[in-house]
């Protein structure tokens, strides 16, 4: 009796001590969601989710101090990952489903102030002070943020064309009601 | 020669009967043409002539625009009526900016660049310089420019250049005729790509149902001990270039690589046919043979059209509609795809035009799966479509990927064997669409965090050097105070 429980006692005592030592020297510094969710996140760093960029974000998602529905350039497909990981449902009833879309100077408006230009995270935008401004769709992500600075209402924002290179057929359409089988 | 066995595959009704004895008649010139900037894979042609430019035969109209692209030429002579946008001849019917061009009739040809004098001895690049400079794409239907195709023999060792007359789709025969009635320009087009390939041997691949063919082409072989004309089972999809890679030499290519990394390069008999004419003769592709066919045709005929012309000015000189169309395909009825509106010019991929009756389409309701596996006895690629399907019916493409959906040709085998007519190809169509897309979100995605990445390390370098010079400006300022009041002191003392 004493023997068993002065062994399990031992065997506690040594598999504690083990434990808190690896707790203290092996301790992962940084919560492993954080680097998943942050992998997901667009990465652009355009600070409209309401936090200071991505890495940001994905932390306060990771403490679930943040909801998924917060990043404007990632929408749906975004949110709709986001949620996955984190296994929550997320409320997509207020989001507007649009299609991907990149800014578009309208070089009549443009009066060369150059605020586009520091806004945009991605440097996306070319153009000196006085001159017409202009995006490179390949690197705009369509964040907005230089849509809602511009004073002129030059910039628009325009969904992403369809080209014969990117087409593709659609999902057929949903098969005929399976009928019971008797 | 010894052949391969290949998996699966269907044999189809074949019904090339009507065309294979209409030899190849010349379509007189449209008044006007619409000759689209994209007929091939890659970036669109860049246009070199404005509005109201007269242009000659032969003459470029538009030049072919990065690495992946091709040229487009003028099929007359005429004046440049518009640049403007069509429907495509896609079944997306998206607008497509085309060059409209009205024949002035005299059909005078441009200069041409000079003949490459002994190709057979000039160095590859200059052939392949050439085909580019031609405009020539895969005129199977895939529209890959050729040139680029030539260039394999580069980056990769090849053994052999298998030239593609298997034509193994229904009620096609385009390229039946081409190898009956100009087999010398193919067998030459053949030997000219061979050479710039570096591939040391030709195989011509002519499905076994094709005797005129396969005894015309041996014909204008037997001069070049290099190549050799073979017959290849009757058995769709043999003209898929991996399967004819496969029959041919026994060796499989392997997921998501190309032939080439199996020494083997396969080319239409088409393609060899327009490399003859740009290398022989300095002609680029201006027109190609195009069978019109189906049950809806009052005159089915092989016709040799001008590219440009409007499928509907096709249809018309084949006799017009003898009954109402079904369905409109571009290409052949198992993988072409439909036509929004016979509006729409024929381009460099256009093998075939079908107006094809009810009796000759397969639209039968949805049936739910009994899973009776045809579909996997019957997939050439060794695939399991009725999973794949299922898994796409749920949106989980990513399961779909997993177990092979890339690796699918879109041949259609299963879709025809499928009892309950469930539409498996295009639910491959969709995921392989859907993946590609999702693919290419994921590239921009990370080309942007690279770029957001290399902003606010130039942001935070330009602050700190702000700083810096604003401590180096403050400590002169403080130096220059120093010495002020140094002096003063001294003035003072």
């Amino acid at each position: 009796m004493l023997i068993a429980v002065g062994s399990l006692a031992a065997i506690g005592v040594t598999l504690g001590t083990l434990l808190g030592v690896a707790a203290r020297y092996l301790a992962v510094e940084e919560n492993p969601l954080e680097a998943e969710l942050l992998a997901l996140l667009p990465g652009s760093q355009c600070g409209q989710c309401g936090f200071v960029g991505c890495a940001q974000y994905a932390k306060a998602l990771a403490q679930g101090e943040a909801a998924v529905t917060q990043c404007a350039p990632g929408g749906k497909a975004v949110t709709e990952k986001l949620a996955r990981k984190l296994g929550v449902t997320a409320d997509l009833s207020g989001h507007e489903d649009k299609a991907p879309e990149v800014a578009f100077i309208d070089e009549a408006f443009c009066i060369g102030c150059l605020r586009c230009t520091q806004e945009c995270s991605t440097d996306a935008i070319v153009g000196a002070s006085k001159q017409m401004h202009t995006v490179i769709p390949d690197l705009c992500h369509g964040c907005a943020k230089c849509f809602k600075i511009c004073p002129t209402e030059a910039i628009s924002m325009r969904p992403i064309p369809v080209t014969l290179g990117t087409w593709h057929w659609d999902k057929p359409g949903a098969p005929a009601p399976a009928t019971a089988l008797h | 020669m010894k052949l391969f066995p290949v998996r699966g595959g269907v044999h189809p009704d074949y019904r090339k009967e009507r065309t294979a004895e209409c030899a190849i008649e010349a379509m007189p010139m449209p008044a006007r043409l619409c000759i689209p900037l994209q007929q091939h894979i890659g970036a669109p042609a860049e246009p070199l002539v404005a509005e109201g430019e007269r242009v000659r035969k032969g003459q470029t109209l538009a030049h072919s625009q990065g690495a992946l692209s091709a040229p487009v030429h003028a099929p007359t002579s005429g004046r440049i009526a518009a640049i403007t946008e069509i429907t495509a001849p896609h079944p997306s019917a998206l607008p497509l900016l085309t060059i409209v061009l009205e024949s002035d009739g005299l059909d005078e040809w441009a200069d041409l660049p000079p003949p490459i004098p002994d190709p057979l001895s000039a160095p590859p690049e200059a052939i392949r310089a050439r085909v580019a400079e031609a405009g020539i794409v895969g005129m199977g239907g895939a529209t890959f420019p050729s040139a680029v195709k030539l260039g394999l023999g580069t980056n990769h060792k090849l053994d052999v250049l298998v030239l593609n007359g298997a034509e193994c789709e229904p009620y096609l025969t385009c390229d039946d005729r081409v190898m009956r009635e100009h087999a010398d320009e193919v067998i030459d087009g053949a030997r000219i790509m061979a050479h710039a390939l570096g591939a040391p041997r030709i195989v011509v691949a002519i499905e076994s149902n094709k005797p005129q063919a396969l005894e015309a082409m041996a014909r204008a072989a037997s001069a070049f001990a290099d190549t050799d004309v073979v017959g290849v089972p009757v058995q769709y999809p043999m003209g898929s270039e991996r399967h004819l890679t496969q029959a041919v030499t026994g060796r499989e290519t392997p997921a998501r690589k190309l032939t080439a990394d199996v020494g083997v390069v396969v080319h239409n008999v088409g393609t060899a046919r327009a490399v003859h004419h740009a290398v022989r003769f300095g002609r680029p592709l201006l027109s190609r043979v195009v069978t019109v066919s189906g049950g809806a045709i009052a005159h089915a005929k092989n016709v040799d059209v001008p590219l440009g012309t409007m499928v509907s000015e096709l249809m018309a000189f084949c006799g017009g509609l003898a009954a109402p169309v079904q369905r409109l395909v571009n290409g052949g009825p198992m993988m072409g795809q439909p036509l929004p509106t016979p509006e729409v010019p024929v381009i460099k991929g256009t093998c075939g035009i079908l107006a094809l009756v009810p009796s000759e389409t397969n639209e039968h309701r949805t049936e739910p799966c009994i899973r009776c596996g045809s579909c996997v006895t019957y997939c050439p690629c060794g695939l399991v479509p009725v999973e794949m399907a299922a898994f796409i019916r749920k949106d989980d493409l990513d399961a779909a990927a997993r177990i092979g959906v890339m690796d699918c040709v879109s041949c259609g085998s299963c879709s025809y064997v499928c009892p309950s007519h469930i539409p498996l190809v295009h639910y491959f169509n969709y995921a392989k669409g859907s993946l590609n897309a999702q693919d290419r979100d994921r590239r921009k995605q990370s080309r942007i965090k690279e770029q957001a990445q290399v902003h606010t390390e130039r942001i935070e370098k330009q602050a700190q050097a702000k700083r810096e010079a604003a401590a180096a400006a403050a400590a002169a300022r403080k130096a220059q105070q120093q010495t002020e009041t140094n002096a003063d002191d001294r003035a003072s003392a």
